[in-house]
């Protein structure tokens, strides 16, 4: 993720209805447009979903994706969040290779990044991790070197920052 | 009919139909749809027994293109559904309002691969406006109402219902409901407000970005016979003095015969209109959507043009070529309220002096007219020669449909369209087979006008039985068959940019024989092979009201339309008639 101004984040409000991800996924790959992440799940208000996703806007015309999102029937509402517009959030599970010698190292680190220990055994350590996406994407390199057993990430959320 | 009735949802579904004001449907009956097509036994509603689903589709799309209301289709689930994919899309791409009922599997068979069950909704979400599986037999009165209102209102469009067995078929439980009068508030669609009127302040900045222009062209497409905008585009036009351009979509909405009037731009448009907009310092486009036969090599597009765009999908406006002015909203009203604040800035007198473009115009057109060459007696006929008497010999209000090929682009280029809703053919899918169902959707709709079919031989011979359809349900279109002998569109690519190699473009000389199979079909078919023959066959055609009629033309196979832009180059490359080539413009 070279420039991170680069990647915009859509949120959209959708009908929480049976196939709405299908129209708009669907949309995505008949127009074209590259997605960098996707994260779905019901709002406060269970008649709607909400589907927040992640635009290179150097590679997805913006302003088309937006209009032809809106021109679905289930599509409620679309927010477009720069990124100096909105606070985000990404959340990594990640399982880590943690023997005896490099336990000590491992731990230290996860201090530092203030990643939680979910669980652990002798040779393993599984770890969550909350925060902006460059961030994660910074501390998987750190985690690197340990050796990464198996890694989730769930994509970007956000909300538009408060004024 | 009272609320709180009880019935059955196949019963429901076909009182939602009349109540939306369906007078005419185009089906096929089948095992998943059957309960439904009981209680259209006792309906006010007419249905036409087609021969194949595709044809039901598009005569659903001739009936909306020559009403202006919505077709309406109902047919079985599995092979009967993708049987309507192709008009779906047709009518999807050319924003054709229409309604489609497909029959599906018993709710609780979903997604067990049942007999004849496919993903109807899966398989047509991208080809329609949108799309609903209704669930329970209480839903049926307000997703209908929900899906006439969605397929009519803002960007017009086809949208599918899809009903499974189950809750229309009176022996199964699930079938059960209380009738109710579905109200918008029933319809429950959240996220769907189109907006129709156009911000007074860009109204007013297009207005004076008009009024300045030295030589502007309104480019007007589809959207203006869509928004019923002809009337109101021709005060617009005539107010302001400035020409205009039809689309293939867009023929006959605005008259041909009006001083005003280039012709159809675009790939196979006459040498003026593709040049004045190629020329034009501002493209005030009503309605149209830049599509790439309009346009040519985008980069080469009308270069020094602005462009004012008016649509009522806000996601055409700068979709293909950046606009300096873009207003969402109904081109009529648009156009009326571009029109008051025109009259606002001093009318006809405050717009910029426009005699040289004027003049420069009308050079164009004397030198660069349509022309081609008449046959050779002997030889077989031309085809321009075949429209030009089916124009001669037919009233002005005549509905014209057509396939898809060289003769569709002689249709659109030699017919005279005075009047709208008078031109229906497939632009933006290019369906071959068009013709002859959306003929048949027009004579429903307009039983009182004269309708001929222009199709080519290829075309015929993908929807030709739905003639069958025509003569037993007694709808006498007339068909012009202009027969070449071959694919003749692609036999012009291939002469052009192929070296003449040909592939697999060349049908037959004799086989069918089309007279006799139109007379297998219940129609009259004649045979015309000399240019003596051509009036008098069209006369007598047209003599004959009470049934079909298909008249075969032999025309030449080595015809070319011209002019043409080849594909990937600019407009500033048209290739006109040969025998034009080498004016200077
Ligand atoms: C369903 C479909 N298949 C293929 C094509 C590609 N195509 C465009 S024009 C054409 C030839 C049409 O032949 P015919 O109906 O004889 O018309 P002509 O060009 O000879 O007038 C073909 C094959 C198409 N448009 N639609
Ligand atoms: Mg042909």
């Amino acid at each position: 993720m070279s420039n991170p101004d680069r990647f915009h984040t859509i949120v959209t409000t959708v009908e929480n209805k049976p196939g709405v991800l299908a129209r708009v996924s669907g949309l995505f790959a008949r127009r074209g447009f590259n997605i960098e992440s996707l994260a779905v799940a019901p709002t406060d208000d269970e008649r709607f979903s909400r589907i927040t996703f992640t635009v290179d806007v150097e590679s997805a015309p913006l302003e088309q994706v937006v209009k032809q999102l809106n021109k679905l029937i289930n599509v409620v509402e679309i927010q477009e969040l720069p990124p100096e517009d909105c606070v985000s959030r990404e959340l990594m599970l990640v399982t880590v290779a943690a023997d005896a010698h490099h336990r000590r190292e491992l731990m230290g680190l996860i201090d530092d990044w203030r990643a939680y220990v979910l669980a652990e055994n002798t040779e393993r350590i599984m770890l969550s991790f909350s925060a902006r996406t460059a961030r994660l994407d910074e501390f998987e390199e750190c985690l690197r070197p340990f050796g990464i057993v198996e890694l989730q990430r769930t994509g970007r959320v956000a909300l538009p920052a408060l004024d | 009919m009272s609320n709180n009735q009880q019935m059955c949802g196949g019963e429901a579904l076909v009182k939602a139909l009349e109540r939306a004001g369906v007078e005419v449907m185009f089906g096929l009956p089948g095992g998943a749809i059957l309960p439904v097509y009981d209680p259209i036994i006792d309906s006010s509603i007419r249905h036409i027994l087609v021969r194949h689903e595709q044809g039901a589709g598009h005569m659903a799309e001739g009936y909306a293109h020559a009403t202006g209301r919505p077709g309406v289709v109902m047919v079985t689930s599995g092979p009967a559904a993708t049987n309507v994919v192709t008009p779906l899309c047709d009518a999807f791409l050319d924003s054709v309002p229409m309604v489609c009922i497909t029959g599906q599997v018993p709710y609780a068979a979903i997604g067990t691969d049942a007999f004849q069950e496919c993903d109807t909704t899966g398989i047509t979400m991208a080809v329609t406006k949108h799309n609903f599986l209704v669930t329970e037999a209480q839903d049926i009165p307000r997703t209908i109402r929900a899906a006439f209102h969605i397929a009519t209102t803002g960007r017009p469009g086809p949208v599918l219902v899809d009903i499974p067995k189950d809750i229309v078929d009176p022996v199964n439980p699930r079938s059960a409901m209380t009738w109710y009068e579905a109200t918008d508030a029933d319809m429950d669609l959240p996220g769907y407000h189109p907006i129709t009127q156009g911000d007074p302040e860009l109204i007013r900045a297009a207005a004076e970005m008009i009024r300045t222009a030295q030589r502007p062209v309104l480019y007007v497409g589809g959207g203006i016979l869509k928004s019923r905008a002809a009337e109101a585009l021709l005060q617009l036009a005539e107010m302001v003095q400035i020409p205009v351009v039809t689309t293939l979509m867009a023929r006959g909405a605005f008259p041909d015969n009006h001083e005003l009037c280039l012709g159809m731009p675009g790939m196979h448009g006459n040498f003026t209109a593709v040049t004045a907009m190629q020329k034009s310092d501002l493209l005030v486009s009503l309605g149209a959507r830049f599509d790439d036969r309009v346009t040519g090599r985008l980069d080469g597009f009308a270069p020094a043009a602005k462009i004012i765009h008016v649509d009522i999908d806000p996601a055409e406006l700068g979709k293909v070529r950046r606009v300096d002015i873009g207003i969402q909203g109904d081109c009529r009203l648009v156009i009326e309220d571009l029109t008051a604040a025109m009259r606002e800035i001093g009318g006809v007198e405050a717009q910029a002096d426009r005699r040289a473009w004027r003049s420069t115009i009308s050079g164009w057109q004397e030198k660069f007219p349509l022309v081609y060459e008449q046959s050779e007696p002997g030889e077989r006929l031309k085809p321009q020669y075949v429209l030009e008497e089916l124009r001669d010999n037919n009233p002005a209000d005549t509905i014209v449909t057509s396939g898809v090929g060289q003769h569709q682009m002689y249709a659109s280029q030699y017919w005279k369209f005075d009047h709208p809703y008078t031109w229906i053919n497939s632009g933006g899918l290019g369906t071959m087979g068009f013709s002859i169902p959306a003929a048949i959707g027009a004579k429903v709709g307009k039983p009182d006008r004269r309708v001929w079919a222009v199709d080519g031989d290829g075309c015929f011979q993908m929807t030709a039985q739905e003639l069958v359809t025509a003569s037993v349900e007694d709808i006498p279109i007339k068909v012009a068959l202009l027969n070449n002998s071959y694919l003749g569109m692609v036999r012009q690519w291939q002469e052009m940019f192929y070296d003449e190699r040909f592939s697999e473009v060349y049908l037959s000389e004799q086989t069918p024989d089309y007279v006799k199979w139109s007379e297998a079909m219940g129609c009259v078919g004649i045979r015309v092979e000399s240019p003596e023959e051509v009036a008098p066959a069209i006369t007598k055609a047209n003599e004959i009201n009470d049934r079909p009629v298909v008249v075969e033309f032999r025309t030449d196979p080595r015809e070319n339309v011209f002019p043409m832009v080849p594909a990937g180059k600019s407009n500033s490359e048209l290739v006109v008639d040969p025998s034009q080539q080498g004016l200077e413009p």
